[in-house]
């Protein structure tokens, strides 16, 4: 167990040096101006670019260069957002509550939703539930984010003139972000800020704003997890494990949820790397759409405006995010699964 | 003797799987139906700029959305272009980006992972770790960033997007191959002395391109979404130019109607929206098909 663990850590050491030469790549396209930027944290420093480029030597060889800024990144030195004209650490923490909130109300959904779809479809293949699931996630599949948000926005918000854009109404807004005095922002996070502030308006306002973001999410993504799982299950039903169980008397439901079930849920751990970095893609288009100043809506934000810095250490934070979560399936799969943790 | 050759039979035993399956006759209608209006574009809404065939015709100077009428017949969107005509040509900006895409993105990561799996040792190791380190930078974040760094455009986009594409075929392949290179028939060919290039071209790659082809039909319709959302966002082509996604972002102001019709403008996303829902659905359809006849636990059950 303690070889797999340290192997895995290795292996993530490595991925992280592969994306930073990836993305360090990809700023040597720039010109010297430009890279300067990326060590800019205040508006007047953008005025000394020339002294910038000689400071950091951007006129030096490569692999110097490369050194340097990895010297810098490791300092938290990421370079200063236009968008949010404050350095990219600083803003990272304001937006990241917001995108942060959106996933922890998203995520049980979605798996919850998912598994229990996913093991009716499996549990009898060719029935009205399992048809209905294969259509529900090729249509999941393929339903692009941005257009769905829009679609339930038109409806939600137009017609019924329920669930609006935004994280929280004008009133509100002025409230939280104002008086810092009369609603202090302990996590940033609107619905548990408001309970610890005892201002439980501001929690439902904020649940209100987050009943669309959260059905985008939940319906795009669980298409992923929703095919997994039938597949598994369908595997799982067929083995002779659950024959056996079945002949020695065994009840239908606590064969499924027992013994097929747990078996089935193995490759559905493994596509958890994948799912987190689902959740983060669909964030960009569901921030964007719903206004919600989020790390998705920042970095969409940034694209636009070609604001490179942002776009390079998102690119190295979702990277950190994704190996981290493969490493802890990897561990729970170790845990959870006899056959390799005893290898 | 070729009627009854064992790879004809088997592809006619696999079609006639795919076509007992409902939803690939609905995938494979759908995009004969797309493919159909590509190939008739400048039959069924003649450009009026020659020059620029993919320019969309205005209809007058307001901005507000005009409902669909005799002259245009799905309304016009912002800035009194013409929705028809978007949409016919459209067809062919969606054909380009995905075939375009999923050609590159097949093509590279098929050698990769023949030469990972067949070689084995250090190019493996090599091959499959950059793999790795592709697939830990989100999709759809890594193609912003490539997009924003070379600048915007539709053809930045769409090499954008082809330079990661790629990475979902090497580890299928490789695994596939991993699978046949130890059989007989590959080890009889070494032994005849049948050059590398020839056992992975004539031998390995027939055999391990199934799964290759049902992701390829999967992402086909997945990185014309993301392409979509890119041009959404405004990194793609030029204000006019016949893109679904730039159609929808177009529409983006008018998805509230004034408020005794608060629903007024809903064709100027229902319509290049549905468009893009199809096209997708269509190459989905197809790939989850294929899936099925071609997955060998219930090809001949």
């Amino acid at each position: 167990m303690a070889v797999f663990i340290s192997r895995r850590l290795i292996f993530l050491v490595f991925v992280m040096f592969g994306v930073s030469f990836i993305i360090f790549g990809l700023q040597m396209t720039f010109s010297p101006e430009r890279r300067a930027m990326v060590f800019v944290t205040t508006p007047q420093q953008s005025k000394n670019i020339p002294v910038l480029i000689k400071k950091y030597g951007f006129d030096q060889p490569f692999y110097k260069q490369y050194f340097t800024w990895l010297k810098e990144v490791s300092k938290g030195h990421l370079g200063y957002s236009l968008v949010a004209s404050d350095s990219v650490w600083r803003a990272f923490l304001r937006y990241f509550p917001i995108t942060l909130e959106l996933t922890l109300f998203a995520s049980p959904c979605i798996i919850l939703f998912g598994v229990w779809l996913g093991t009716k479809a499996g549990q009898k293949s060719n029935t009205a539930v399992d048809h209905f699931t294969r259509i529900f996630s090729i249509v999941g599949w393929s339903l692009p984010t941005f257009l769905f948000s829009l679609v339930l926005l038109m409806i939600f918000y137009g017609y019924f003139r329920i669930f609006p854009p935004g994280v929280l109404g004008d009133e509100l807004s002025m409230l939280v972000y104002g008086n810092t005095s009369e609603f202090i922002r302990y996590t940033g996070m609107f619905t548990v800020d408001g309970i610890l502030n005892g201002r439980l308006d501001v929690t439902l306002e904020a649940l209100k704003h987050l009943v669309l973001p959260v059905l985008t999410e939940c319906v795009v993504i669980c298409a992923l997890l929703m095919r997994v799982m039938r597949s598994g299950m369908l595997e799982e039903m067929s083995k002779d494990y659950v024959i056996t169980a079945r002949a020695k008397g065994v009840d239908k439901q606590t064969t499924i949820l027992k013994h097929a079930r747990r078996n089935a849920l193995i490759p559905v751990i493994t596509v958890a790397g994948q799912l987190v970095a689902a959740l983060m893609e669909g964030a960009i288009a569901v921030e964007i759409i719903f206004n919600r100043k989020g790390i998705g809506w920042w970095m969409a934000s940034s694209a636009i405006q070609l604001d490179m810095p942002v776009l390079m250490s998102m690119c190295l934070f979702f990277a950190i995010v994704f190996v981290t979560a493969n490493l802890i399936v990897d561990i729970i799969y170790a845990y959870i699964d006899p056959r390799i943790r005893l290898s | 003797m070729l009627e009854n050759h064992p790879r004809l039979k088997e592809l006619r035993y696999t079609l006639y799987r795919i076509f007992r399956n409902p939803s690939a006759i609905i995938g494979v209608i759908l995009l004969l139906f797309f493919i159909c209006i590509a190939v008739f574009a400048p039959y069924i809404a003649p450009p009026k700029d020659l020059d620029r065939p993919y320019m969309m015709p205005r209809a007058g100077y307001t901005i507000t959305p005009q409902p669909p009428n005799e002259k245009n017949i799905f309304g016009t969107t912002e800035g009194q272009y013409d929705i028809f005509y978007g949409i016919i040509w459209g067809t062919r900006t969606a054909f380009r980006i995905g075939l375009f895409v999923i050609t590159t993105a097949v093509i590279i990561g098929v050698i990769l992972g023949t030469l990972a799996g067949y070689f084995g040792g250090k190019v493996d190791e090599i091959i499959m770790r950059l793999v790795d380190v592709v697939f830990a930078i989100p999709f759809l974040v890594l193609a912003m960033a490539i997009v924003v760094s070379f600048g915007r455009g539709l053809d930045i986009i769409m090499i954008a997007i082809a330079s990661i594409a790629w990475r979902s075929y090497p580890r299928v392949i490789r695994s596939a191959i991993l699978s046949v290179r130890e059989q007989d028939f590959v080890q009889a060919a070494k032994t005849m002395g049948v050059s590398d290039i020839r056992i992975m071209w004539r031998h390995i790659i027939p055999n391990s391109i199934y799964p290759v082809m049902v992701i390829a039909f999967m992402e086909a319709g997945s990185v014309v979404l993301t392409a979509a959302f890119m041009s959404f966002l405004g990194l793609g082509a030029p204000k006019g130019y016949s893109d679904w996604g730039q159609m929808v972002a177009l529409a983006r102001n008018y998805i509230v109607g004034p408020a005794d019709d608060p629903l007024k403008f809903w064709y100027t996303i229902i319509i290049p929206g549905g468009a893009i829902v199809l096209f997708v659905l269509a190459w989905a359809l197809i790939g989850d098909a294929l899936r099925d006849a071609f997955d060998p636990k219930i090809r001949r059950k």
